[in-house]
């Protein structure tokens, strides 16, 4: 039997009353989404079954997740955070300005750190060899970026607006248009891995992946804010997104930091 | 609702995790991801293992970043992991010589990974161990593990960790010796022999 948009539809409407029913117990906001979601079917199989073991960090300052992996100015170059540079020509799309500040949890901004980025082409198909969407490849476009934040924790990209894209986990299942964000702490524990989305997205409700996030303030977070300040005049559309880093850091401050 | 303002700490709220996805092959692999380990180093150790789902089938699309101590015990400081070349735009490689102890290794289509680097030092009570972070599409949150390495029994039975989880799955985070310095490590994601995964708080 083929799977259906309303079958997952169902089961994202099941989830969601699963988590009001906890909340109105009294269990706590859930920031993250569930590793068994299984709306997304690639989770079942691919989830722990078992509690992980919690370790305070408060013990013991040597742990060396409470240290992260450096990165510098050797590991990027200068048009790596203009993803409309990287080839001969200019890229098919709309194209927008991404920034914002990566912060930790309590509101400090997290400097000269490793922001990753890849998405889809404006036409909604990624150059990747195992991508199957019959939708064009843009010549001028790979769709990956890189940058360091700066010392006020803020990434800048260039990029064009990726498109939506069928992903055949059902039938007619179509992912909202986002992208991809892969980002370091200044503790191991901190690490992150995220995608972003544009505000107002149709596809939203029917997102298996995007309503993973069953808390609605939670959801909100992983979408940008248009901000016409950020538009360059002539040149690209703005939007601002910024990140806070869940994890625990160290409770000391190093030098300099 | 995206941009926070820190002065505001209720709205200082946690950016939620997604999947990786299957897509991220041109913007997250580098080549020598896990030559990890400077060049003629004699503390040079090889990892490898699998990547297993719950029915036990290899994952052909995980990948794991990799961080750990120098022999030392102490945590690198250096840059240059992932050096590009200012010319071509490309990657130039770790530069064989500097130890970043970060690396980042995907699983190929068997659902293999390998790595090169030192063996690490103990630092705190802890007895030496590489940490893991395990990435793949249908995980909605990475996972986070330990690689111990055998050989140091003393060392392993005062592990805080390794003291307190169950004598049945200790043994999940520790690495088996193939042959001088070379170790296997397997994830099991789920069911029978599951990974031991860590949380931080
Ligand atoms: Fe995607």
């Amino acid at each position: 039997m083929t799977l259906t948009q309303s079958d997952i539809d169902r089961e994202i409407a099941a989830e969601r009353a699963a988590y009001d029913k906890r909340r109105a117990e009294g269990a706590p906001v859930e920031h993250q989404p569930r590793r068994d979601y299984a709306p997304y079917r690639s989770s079942v199989l691919r989830h722990p079954t078992r509690p992980p073991v919690t370790i305070d960090v408060g013990t013991d300052p040597e742990l060396v997740e409470l240290a992260s992996p450096a990165f510098g100015e050797r590991d990027v170059t200068e048009t790596d955070n203009d993803l409309t540079r990287r080839h001969d020509g200019e890229p098919i799309g709309e194209r927008i300005t991404v920034s914002g500040r990566l912060l930790d949890r309590d509101g400090r901004p997290v400097r000269g750190q490793l922001v990753e980025i890849w998405q889809a082409n404006s036409a909604g198909r990624y150059a990747h060899m195992r991508e199957q969407h019959d939708a064009p490849l843009d010549p001028n476009f790979t769709g990956v970026g890189r940058t360091l934040t700066d010392d006020s924790g803020f990434y800048r990209f260039t990029t064009v607006q990726p498109g939506p894209y069928p992903w055949r986990q059902h039938l007619n299942a179509w992912r909202p248009a986002h992208i991809h964000f892969s980002l370091f702490g200044t503790a191991f524990t901190q690490r992150l891995v995220t995608q972003m989305y544009f505000p107002s997205d149709p596809l939203f409700p029917y997102d298996p992946i995007i309503q993973s996030v069953t808390d609605d303030a939670a959801r909100q977070r992983l979408v940008a804010t248009y901000d016409h300040s950020l538009s360059v005049p002539e040149f690209s559309m703005g939007y601002h997104w910024d990140i806070v880093l869940d994890g625990p850091r160290a409770t000391w401050i190093e030098e300099g930091r | 609702m995206t941009k926070i303002d820190p002065s505001r700490p209720e709205t200082v709220l946690p950016t939620p995790s997604h999947t990786v996805g299957p897509f991220y092959g041109h913007a997250l692999p580098f080549p020598g991801g896990g030559d990890i380990a400077p060049l003629g180093h004699p503390d040079a150790v090889t990892l490898r293992g699998y990547v297993y789902d719950g029915e036990g089938a290899p994952l052909p699309d995980a990948f794991l970043e990799l961080w750990g101590a120098d022999p030392d015990g102490e945590l690198p400081r250096v840059d240059g992991s992932m050096r590009r070349d200012p010319a071509s735009g490309g990657f130039l490689g770790r530069n064989g010589v500097e130890f970043t102890g970060w690396g980042r290794v995907q699983t190929d289509a068997d659902g293999h990974w390998s790595a090169r680097t030192l063996r690490p030092g103990a630092r705190g009570a802890s007895a030496p161990y590489v940490s893991v972070c395990v990435f793949a599409r249908g995980l909605l949150v990475h996972l986070f593990t330990r690689i111990y390495l055998p050989g140091d029994d003393a060392a392993l039975a005062a592990d805080p960790l390794l003291r307190r989880v169950d004598p049945a799955r200790r043994d999940t985070l520790i690495a088996t010796r193939e042959r001088s310095g070379a170790y296997r490590f397997d994830i099991r994601l789920q069911g029978e022999g599951e990974t031991v995964f860590l949380e931080f708080q």
